[in-house]
């Protein structure tokens, strides 16, 4: 896809100028007018573009946040609330901040799922489904640590019990935790690095985004067929086609986010964290923020001991495992064929493992007892099973539907059957059942 | 011109066998022939060269260690943290069944004055029900018994339990008498905790930390 020969031709003597000192110009041209995308993209390729934004959003509005925002344990959630009540334009700021982090996971979730569904991480972009991976550990990483700096009781028992996940670790766990935390228990040394870190955090997303698209523009993007391109007829320009569609798919995701902010802006949060933090005072139901409730669910499925591994550990394991598997999809997978459209079982038991993830992150936000451990069992059981039993084994016994020779012919293909249904819908060509 | 650096370099080959007192090598012209131009550095023994790459490479490394070891030191916890190591509580006003809890290193730390029917149903479980075995009492040896002697303040102090009130699963702070064991009931995972402050059952590993301490007065406990 990268031609590896710019069209770029600079009109005015001024841009021939800087054309020959520092081509700046002739990379934005080259990359987001001119660069060729598959013809036969969907809304779900918009997400990459919405991510972007989010991500710049974030960043504007947690930097003028910060300008009001006092980072001491005992100053820290009246900041929040004079932010609210007393800050010009502040109450926007804020729910733009704390809801554009849910609305930056829901991009990221559909962005990941797409990527499962079309396989996206299979050669030649496994590079860009691993720097994709680290951005989402990065993602969490902030996140998380965002959640605490209003210093309500979620904030810091989330906190207690996130750090503590680092106790699990045999022998150094104590000491690390302890370097985590600045402390024997979360308080203000906590709260004051989480708060540097919360800043620092978004801009090496930012940078590692850079070799995301970097990498994405070296091997071009994939299309729900799965076939590489390979003539120019394949593709259209990025602009007008991708930067419209791209555009359009942003306006109807804000006008949901604007909805979330105007009329329902602490849906997603949890009342408790309008309670300031008490370190004598556990929450009768600690849970995380809704974008780690999966994860959560795995962690407390885990209530046994395994072998020399103890619930704890094995808990605390099987949750980092469970985003570590991730970074391996690319060889987990072993099918020829990238699309699950062509898949029809994989396409199935991925359907199955949207499911799971739903379900686990119900099971998340519910008490960890009776049948709801046993129900976080079996969903875990399945989340693992899917990448290391399903992923390599439907790729040997599966046989995948016919493929078309290109993506033109993909998309003649059904532009016929579309005019052939119209026209006489009894003789519609059934060759690809 | 790679003429030129060839020669050149076989020259140096030569001048350096021969600074260490060793025969020119008749291989460096019969390379020049064949092959590309070899370069200055390669010669096939460990000679002073690979030596001074490889200190050097060492010393770097070693540099580079000691530079981030102040960027991950100041991380830990701080002299004035470190130096709230030590409180004194005032217990005269707890009855029998009755608790406190004082707020030490950050955390909870539970004083109850425990009632003979509490005391006499930890004393009669036995060693092998438990969870945990050991006491995890920072006053006593690492390996010493969960007995509910050596989970108490000791012989004569028997109704005294002093522990941090931290559940050991994730760090939420258990209820005090609940639990179907009248002990501690953590809310966040269910683990359940018994009038020794024994871990009986749920997701959390040990029995709850006795931390350092000792009655200076008969009214007076000084921990840490």
């Amino acid at each position: 896809m990268s031609e590896g020969h710019s069209t770029y031709t600079p009109k005015s003597g001024l841009g021939r100028w800087v054309d020959a000192r520092m081509p700046l110009p002739r990379l934005v041209y080259d990359s987001f007018i001119a660069y060729p995308v598959p013809r036969n993209l969907n809304y779900a390729w918009t997400f990459g573009g919405i991510l972007s934004i989010m991500l710049v959003a974030q960043i504007l509005t947690g930097v003028v946040l910060a300008m009001h925002y006092v980072s001491d344990t005992v100053l820290a959630f009246n900041s929040v609330e004079k932010i609210v009540r007393d800050v010009n334009q502040g109450w926007l700021l804020r729910y733009l901040h704390a809801n554009g982090a849910s609305f930056f996971f829901v991009a990221v979730y559909i962005h990941i799922f797409r990527g499962l569904y079309y396989g996206s991480y299979k050669a030649p972009r496994e590079l860009l489904w691993i720097l994709g991976c680290i951005i989402y550990l990065l993602m969490m990483a902030t996140g998380f640590m965002g959640y605490v700096l209003p210093w309500g009781q979620m904030s810091f028992w989330g906190a207690t019990v996130i750090t503590g996940f680092f106790t699990a670790i045999p022998l150094v766990g104590e000491w690390v935790q302890q370097l985590l935390l600045g402390g024997f228990a979360v308080d203000n040394p906590t709260l004051n690095r989480f708060f540097s870190l919360h800043y620092l955090l978004p801009f090496m997303i930012a940078g590692v985004v850079v070799l995301h698209v970097w990498a994405l523009h070296v091997t071009g993007q994939t299309n729900p067929t799965g076939i590489e391109v390979k003539t120019k007829g394949d593709t259209v320009p990025f602009s007008p086609h991708a930067s419209a569609k791209d555009g359009f798919a942003m306006v109807i995701f804000l006008l949901v986010f604007a909805y979330f902010i105007f009329y329902i802006p602490n849906f997603l949060g949890h009342p408790d964290n309008y309670t300031e933090a008490n370190p004598l005072k556990t929450p009768a139901h600690i849970v995380p923020e809704w974008y780690f409730l999966p994860f959560y669910a795995i962690l407390r499925a885990i209530t046994f001991n395994i072998g020399p591994i103890n619930s704890k550990l094995g808990g605390v394991l099987a949750m980092f495992g469970a985003i570590a598997v991730l970074f391996v999809v690319p060889w987990l997978d072993t099918s020829k064929v990238r699309s699950a459209v062509y898949r029809p079982w994989y396409r199935l038991f991925f359907w199955l493992l949207v499911a799971d993830a739903i379900f686990l992150g119900w099971l998340g936000s519910r008490p960890a007892e009776g049948a709801y451990v046993a129900m976080a069992q079996i969903g875990t059981l399945y989340y693992f099973a899917f990448f290391i039993v399903l992923m390599p084994l439907l790729g040997l016994i599966e046989t995948p539907k016919r493929l078309p020779n290109s993506i033109t012919e993909a998309v003649l293909e059904k532009h016929r059957r579309k005019a052939g249904d119209a026209a006489q819908p009894a003789a519609a060509p059934g060759h690809e059942a | 011109m790679p003429e030129e650096f060839a020669s050149l370099s076989a020259m140096r080959c030569r001048a350096y066998a021969i600074e260490r007192g060793q025969q020119a090598r008749p291989t460096a012209r019969k390379r020049r022939k064949d092959q590309a131009p070899v370069s200055a550095t390669e010669t096939h023994d460990p000679n002073r060269r690979d030596f001074l790459y490889i200190a050097t490479g060492m010393a770097g490394v070693v540099g580079a260690a000691a530079a981030a070891w102040p960027f991950i030191d100041q991380m830990r916890p701080d002299a004035s943290t470190l130096a709230l190591a030590s409180i004194e509580v005032d217990v005269s006003a707890l009855e029998p069944g009755m608790s406190l809890t004082a707020k030490w290193r950050g955390k909870p730390v539970f004083i109850r004055n425990r009632t003979p029917e509490e005391i006499k149903s930890a004393q009669d479980v036995k060693l092998e029900d438990l969870k945990d075995p050991l006491a995890r009492n920072a006053n006593l040896p690492s390996d010493a018994k969960a007995t509910d002697i050596d989970r108490s303040a000791g012989q004569g102090k028997e109704n005294w339990l002093v522990m941090i009130g931290v559940c050991t699963h994730l760090g939420c702070i258990p209820l005090g008498q609940q639990g179907e064991y009248g002990g501690w009931f953590c809310p966040c995972h269910g683990s359940v905790y018994d009038t020794s402050g024994r871990i009986r059952h749920g997701p959390a590993p040990e029995n709850m930390a006795i931390p350092a301490f000792e009655f200076i007065s008969d009214t007076k406990i000084r921990i840490g």
